[in-house]
């Protein structure tokens, strides 16, 4: 197949500023199922809720979304402390999590699905913001600042994220917590105490994300079922908890994506992230930067 | 009790609850019943991998829409054999129309390919790995049917439902005919998760289920065994859904890749209890009933939201279900 260069150069730039939006919507699953072992699959829902907030707010105040994200951080941070305090006490506590602590999970997506469906009605939904519609041009290639502003603020917040895991104390027990808790507690840190900082990190995330999500495409409250398959496939393939390795992985998801809907269709692109789990699974379980 | 006889007695009761639902001469109870009685299927062929074993299948609606449109396309392929089967293929046309219990039996054998696949791929990873596995392979799959044509994509199909059906000297109204055969279809699920209850295989499931390492070092083939469970539970789901094209009359892809049947299939068995067939049965009859009331007297996204808040509720503060509480209220006297 010959591909026309002006088509290839788009369907890459395009690929990458989506697979930088995929690195918003994983790192939470990446800090909560990499690194702390909470097989979170109700994160998408989380952030469907995130770009619901974004707005109901962007039309009563007209607020741009990206600042209503931010200041609903903390209160997505406590959503989080509270959802793991459930958890904990529910199932982790007594040895229960694999089937149950799925099935519970599994429930919570369901109720925010249909409690937004009751709520805002499975109508498309979007918001207001200057940037969503222009495109800028260098040479042949588009760059629609509707993908570009959630790609530069995504990557500011993992490249945030990274310098908090790696040069805070509470950053680096969460890295350890779940390798060894025991060497944890000799360091004076209460593992449940940073899990439980770590989960609130990780829906917090999913404020953000939620928000770039309405930026970047209008939605309804069942569309967080199609990156559950894609948040998993990258946090697998770039090996389970590492940031670095979920942008790489994120940024390769958006360019088969890319290339998939430029020269197949869009309909075939949710297939895309499944082939890539499977083949992540089945190849190299241990993600391109895993240990 | 041995195997024959329990299978006898819930025939038995199968053959009751058919002549009550006769009796009682009323249509809307057959398209309630079926639906309900699809659920006991559904939840029973949930609970072989995911109470037995331990293992999580998101993936129910997948299995039930390939159930469904094998059933769709056999039936596209009958309707018009001589354009569709040429060459080699045309040995096949005497055998068509195919019967439902046919497309029943194609359909689980689909499904059941379909899940042995899907186990090999992903069950010899950690346990989290198959559930985000049948997640994604729903949304998979849907994007498939979406995409071929010849099933009606994302615009449907329809099926023309015959209004009776002659069975030797009978004659049945077709929605009695659906029930029949989904009434049959429980009783087979519940003997069959029964059975493996009460034998070696049941054993080797619960081994995997309370530690797969254990079980592993104690000589019990662990991959095989799973496999063994993905096969039969997708199959049974497979089977529930190849009658649906006939019950709905318009299949479409949204509909049956629903994500209630992904919910019901993990609530009900989680609800009734999953160390027991009786479990998955009790929640299927408990809460499909109480969907069918909801979905008529108030609406089907209230009814929805009414199982995921039971299903959270249940596994926060009752984790062994109804038959587990019951159990315990018996053994405290």
């Amino acid at each position: 197949m010959s591909m026309p260069p002006d088509l290839l150069a788009n369907a890459v730039v395009a690929g990458l500023l989506l697979g930088g939006f995929y690195a918003a919507v994983t790192v939470g699953i990446s800090i909560a199922f990499g690194m702390l072992d909470v097989v979170n699959i109700a994160h998408p829902a989380f952030i469907i809720l995130g770009s619901y907030i974004a707005y109901f707010l962007n039309i009563t105040t007209g607020v741009d979304p990206i600042v209503i994200a931010i200041l609903a951080l903390p209160a997505f941070y406590l959503l989080g402390v509270a959802v793991y305090q459930v958890y904990y006490l529910s199932f982790e506590r007594r040895g229960q999590e694999a089937l149950r602590g799925l099935a519970f999970f599994f429930g919570l997506l369901f109720i925010t699905e249909v409690a937004l469906i009751l709520v805002f009605g499975v109508d498309y939904r979007y918001v207001q913001a200057p940037y969503i519609g222009p495109s800028w041009h260098i040479g042949f290639v588009d760059l629609p600042l509707r993908m570009l502003i959630p790609c530069v603020f995504s990557l500011l917040m993992v490249a945030g994220l990274q310098l908090y895991l790696t040069r805070t104390f509470i950053g680096r027990a969460i890295q350890a917590v779940a390798q060894d808790q025991l060497a944890l507690r000799l360091l004076a840190a209460n593992p449940t105490r940073i899990k439980r900082i770590a989960f609130g990190i990780s829906i917090a995330t999913a404020s953000l994300a939620g928000a770039f999500l309405i930026i970047i495409q209008p939605i309804e409250p069942s569309v967080g079922r199609e990156y559950i398959g894609r948040v998993f496939a990258i946090c697998v393939l770039g090996g389970m908890g590492s940031l670095p390795g979920t942008v790489i992985a994120s940024m390769l998801l958006g360019i088969m994506e890319s290339f998939t809907a430029t020269f197949y269709g869009p309909s075939w692109a949710p297939a895309v992230a499944f082939g890539f789990l499977l083949l992540a699974l089945a190849v190299r379980p241990a993600g391109i930067l895993g240990r | 009790m041995p195997f024959t006889r329990f299978f006898l007695l819930t025939l038995a009761a199968a053959a009751a609850a058919f002549a009550a639902a006769v009796l009682v001469h009323n249509d809307y109870l057959f398209f309630a019943g079926y639906v309900v009685l699809q659920f006991v299927v559904l939840a029973t062929a949930w609970n072989i991998l995911g109470g037995y074993c331990g293992y999580v299948n998101f993936g129910t609606a997948a299995f039930f829409a390939i159930g469904a449109y094998t059933a769709v396309a056999l039936h596209k392929l009958a309707a018009n054999p001589d354009r569709y089967l040429s060459g080699g293929w045309a040995l096949l046309k005497p055998l068509f129309p195919l019967s439902l219990p046919t497309l029943v039996a194609v359909g689980g054998l689909i499904a059941g390919i379909v899940g042995l696949g899907m186990g090999y791929l992903t069950l010899r990873l950690r346990g989290v790995f198959f559930a985000i596995a049948t997640l994604a392979m729903a949304v998979v799959f849907q994007t498939l049917i979406i995409n071929w044509d010849f099933v009606g994509g994302s615009r449907g199909a329809y099926i023309i439902r015959p209004d009776h059906i002659t069975i030797g000297a009978f004659e049945l109204p077709y929605i009695q005919y659906l029930f029949l055969i989904m009434l049959l279809l429980a009783v087979l699920a519940l003997a069959i998760a029964r059975a493996i209850e009460h034998s070696r295989l049941g054993f080797a499931f619960a081994s995997i289920r309370d530690d797969e390492l254990a079980a592993e070092a104690a000589g019990v083939p662990t991959l095989r065994i799973k496999l063994i469970a993905t096969t039969l539970s997708g199959a049974l789901m497979g089977m529930a859904g190849a009658p649906f094209p006939y019950y709905i009359g318009y299949v479409e892809p949204a509909a049956a890749f629903g994500l209630a049947y992904a919910v019901n299939a993990v609530a009900m068995p989680m609800i009734g209890g999953t160390t027991s067939w009786g479990g998955p049965l009790v929640g299927a009859i408990l809460l499909g009933s109480l969907q069918q009331i909801v979905t008529v007297t108030v609406s089907s996204a209230v009814n929805l939201l009414i199982v995921g808040v039971l299903l959270v509720m249940f596994v926060v503060i009752a984790p062994k279900g109804i038959v587990g509480l019951v159990y315990d209220r018996l053994a405290r006297g």
